[in-house]
């Protein structure tokens, strides 16, 4: 049905905050090295705990330009996006006094929200835990804001971009990065907004997300070699490791971006979410949901499995979501699934929950730009189960015009998205 | 021209009754069902009521094997979500492959799940945190859970928007309908009081601290003096009527004609609230005048400061006294993104009814809002009406509700029960 509407939605801007890579630039040059960002943990003391490495930023908000204010009040997911967001509306070029807030809208989304500034909160008002509750006075004024994490989208709709139209938060687990933009482009294309500042942000690497993730032996323990622990699509990998970061685009109106001369890096061509049904954590080893979306979304972008370049692959690293995904590609892909190249950059910079869809979706359009592909990086020992091509450890240069981008989360929730280069589409001011 | 979205099944689970029949029965006996807090020890809280679902007991309605994996809200969520397909009729195992999505809206997550959780880990070390914590908390669930209880295969949505998430769930299902998908259960359940939450919402200051329930919620009154938070919500079966023709769908409670979201510039930028435009732009959405209203649902804040922007929209759109307006949850309190989910269900309702459920407790109307506040059931003609939801930080959206009657771009003809008596 997406084709059915006249209006499509371009992404004009891009900003990034991830591990190992402040900045858009900084972030492909990583991803193209096929260097890792995963380390042992530095934020807490992780020594109890069965999985210690995180993939973490190294992130200092005076340096980003944030006021002691804005830090005091927002968590480090807010303070991300917010610093993300600012690189993004820089990067494309637009010029806010012309136009209308009313037309301007914010997506976000986030997995678990201001998840580390709760446990901050909570272990001050029970004396870390010894006695509920010490005082409820002791916790800080904007609790709320912590509590409901609309608040992350509402600071990045007053920090620059002054949206007052549609603004909300997107929360669908893992798949939240993917889902806030296909909603933002789903706005536009409807007609709701002609601007969309939309992406996702995650600050999950707290003692409580490390500990759930221990509880079921999702993340990695191999402790021993942080750098190497991150290894989808091996025959030896045991499991995520944890990232941070956010990735925050602006989006816009086709037309609207091509009146004002604005450089598009790719189209939102085709958005697609299924559900499994199946289990809150497990994954039937069919694919079969994951296949589904993956269909409409080329369906609606009216692409041809075999017109695909390139496919950045969920790929977590856990046992199950590997061998799931695979079988997804094979099913919706056909005998291309065995031709596209496929990767997964949490090997570099780790899961970072809801905000890694939209990282992966920078990732993307930055191929498309550069005419490129990220690798998998420690993938040495390719699993049987897993016989696709993976580009392993190294980056390829090849054309990119037509890139398919997944994601598969907690809920059973896939989302399944097409992107397509500037000038794949074709358009009557291309 | 867009198809229409039509209201073919609610599940309410609410402070004021369990099941839409007798959430609506006491709701128009103004049977308030504020209280003192019974889910913990609000001893050490300056603020100790609440509406609660005080008749809910899990054990009555699901397996145990889903209770040690679930909050409390996600538990009312669940129940709510058979209700509603039950009402519409449904049988998911009959319906296409990809047929029916869900779309809810959260506000914490399973906060009291989350809690307990916390403690686990801070006093007994992170061998003691469940397993179901990965996802019992965490603000999809009643999406997830809803969809394998259900084996609802279409497109999944949660939003975090504070209380307007209750209607922006709703609109983010019509526009998956408007994509082509036949059926979506939207709406939100949320809002359990627990120990931890209720230091969050202490911590807005604008929570009430009158301890008879009768005083301590009055939204629009001359002593409005804060909030009451509450538990329980509304999920109803949204379905293009194509879809809902097409597999014989018994009833329509209404059509969701229009839908609007807006948010605020930040405060003291000098440039006006806008829950005015998203009024407006709903209606216009709606192909409606506001002379075409005959009912509205109110935010209802409950705060002096947040009652005056409400009452000056309200005034702008309508003029003085333009049209009835109406809170009801002043007899459940706030339920986070429950509460406006509830409030589209009980607007129909009152459609179906053609009965406008009173505002409680209001003793001395603020004479300066120029509302006409509906306080005793009033009988008329209802065919459209329209809802309203604020969520902390400036999130604004509105709703535009039409029923069976409505003139013009009427719904298939409707069962003769559908007349007020």
């Amino acid at each position: 049905m997406r084709t059915a509407t006249h209006r499509r939605a371009v992404i004009t801007g891009i900003g990034i905050v991830a591990p190992g890579a402040i900045g858009a630039k900084p972030f492909w040059d990583l991803l193209v090295s096929g260097r890792t960002a995963t380390r042992t943990i530095t934020s807490f003391d992780a020594a109890p705990y069965r999985s210690r490495m995180a993939a973490e930023c190294d992130f200092d908000p005076v340096a980003e330009g944030l006021t002691p204010r804005q830090i005091r009040r927002m968590d480090r997911a807010a303070q991300f996006a917010v610093v993300a967001a600012r690189e993004g509306i820089e990067d494309s070029g637009i010029d806010r006094g012309a136009l209308d807030g009313a037309r301007i809208g914010v997506v976000l989304g986030s997995a678990v929200g201001c998840t580390t500034s709760l446990e901050n909160e909570y272990a001050v008002v029970s004396d870390s835990g010894a006695r509920w509750l010490v005082d409820h006075s002791y916790a800080v004024p904007h609790l709320f804001d912590y509590f409901v994490p609309g608040s992350i989208a509402a600071e990045v709709a007053h920090d620059r971009i002054g949206a007052e139209g549609p603004v909300s938060l997107v929360s669908t687990g893992c798949t939240s990065g993917l889902d806030a933009v296909g909603r933002a482009a789903d706005l536009i294309e409807e007609g709701e907004a002609d601007v969309m500042v939309a992406g996702a942000t995650e600050a999950p690497i707290s003692p409580i997300t490390v500990a759930c993730f221990d509880a079921i032996k999702a993340t990695s323990p191999d402790n021993d070699r942080p750098s190497e622990a991150s290894r989808p699509f091996d025959r030896t990998r045991r499991g995520f490791v944890l990232g941070e970061g956010a990735a925050v685009f602006v989006l816009e109106e086709r037309e609207h971006a091509l009146r004002r001369g604005a450089e598009v890096y790719a189209e939102i061509a085709g958005f697609a979410s299924r559900s499994n049904a199946f289990h809150m954590t497990g994954l039937r080893p069919d694919g079969v949901e994951m296949a589904e979306a993956i269909r409409v979304a080329l369906a609606e972008a009216r692409t041809d499995p075999s017109a695909i370049d390139y496919v950045n692959a969920h790929g977590s690293g856990t046992r199950q979501n590997d061998r799931h995904e695979t079988a997804a590609f094979k099913r919706s892909l056909g005998a291309h699934a065995h031709r596209t190249p496929i990767s997964s950059i949490k090997s570099m910079i780790g899961h970072s929950l809801g905000a890694i869809g939209s990282l992966e979706i920078a990732a993307c359009a930055l191929a498309i730009r550069h005419d490129a592909i990220p690798p998998t990086a420690n993938l040495r020992e390719p699993d049987p189960e897993c016989d696709l091509d993976y580009v392993p450890l190294e980056a390829r240069s090849l054309p990119v015009e037509n890139v398919l981008t997944v994601g598969s989360g907690f809920g059973g929730f896939q989302s399944a998205m097409v992107l397509s280069g500037p000038g794949a589409r074709g358009g009557s001011a291309a | 021209m867009r198809a229409d979205t039509v209201v073919t099944g609610m599940g309410v689970v609410a402070p004021t009754g369990l099941g839409h029949a007798e959430h609506w029965a006491g709701t128009l006996r103004g049977a308030s069902a504020i209280g003192p807090v019974t889910r913990f020890d609000a001893g050490r809280y300056p603020s100790r009521l609440a509406g609660e679902v005080a008749s809910f007991v899990p054990e009555d309605h699901l397996p145990s094997r889903l209770l040690p994996q679930t909050d409390h809200m996600t538990r009312m969520a669940l129940v709510a979500s058979d209700w509603a397909l039950a009402d519409a009729g449904v049988d998911p195992g009959r319906l296409p492959e990809y047929g029916v999505g869900v779309v809810t809206a959260a506000s914490a997550g399973g906060f009291e799940f989350g809690h307990r959780e916390l403690q686990n880990l801070w006093r007994h070390g992170p061998q003691h945190v469940s397993a179901y914590q990965s996802f019992a908390w965490f603000y999809a669930v009643n999406t997830g859970q809803i969809s394998i209880r259900h084996g609802l295969r279409g497109p999944a949505g949660a939003l975090v928007t504070d209380q307007a998430g209750g209607l922006d769930a709703l609109g983010q299902a019509r526009r998956q309908l408007r994509r082509g998908q036949p059926m979506v259960l939207a709406g939100a359940v949320d809002g359990s009081p627990c120990p931890w939450g209720w230091v969050a919402h202490v911590s807005t200051g604008r929570m009430s601290e009158e301890p008879d329930p009768a005083r301590a919620y009055r939204p629009f009154d001359t002593e409005a003096g804060g909030y009451v938070p509450g538990e329980g919500g509304a999920l109803l079966v949204l379905e293009s009527e194509e879809a809902a023709r097409a597999r014989g769908a018994a009833r329509r409670y209404g059509r969701l004609a229009g839908y609007a979201a807006t948010f605020d510039p930040p405060p003291g930028s000098g440039r006006p609230p806008n829950l005015l435009r998203a009024a407006r732009a709903a209606l216009d959405d709606a192909d409606l005048r506001p002379g075409e209203v005959d009912v509205v649902f109110a935010d209802a804040a409950g705060t002096p400061e947040e009652d005056a922007i409400e009452a000056e929209a309200l005034r702008t759109l309508f003029g003085p006294r333009g049209v009835p307006v109406t809170a009801p949850k002043t007899m459940t309190g706030r339920l986070s993104a429950g509460g406006p989910a509830l409030d589209v269900a009980t607007a129909l309702l009152a459609l179906r009814e053609g009965v406008i459920p009173p505002t409680v407790n209001i003793a001395r109307p603020l004479p300066e809002h120029t509302l006409d506040l509906v306080t005793a059931p009033r009988r008329t003609p209802l065919a459209t009406a329209l809802i309203l939801a604020r969520g902390h930080g400036g999130f604004n959206s509105a709703l535009v509700v039409t029923g069976p009657r409505r003139p013009g771009r009427a719904t298939t003809p409707q069962r003769q029960e559908s007349k007020p008596s």
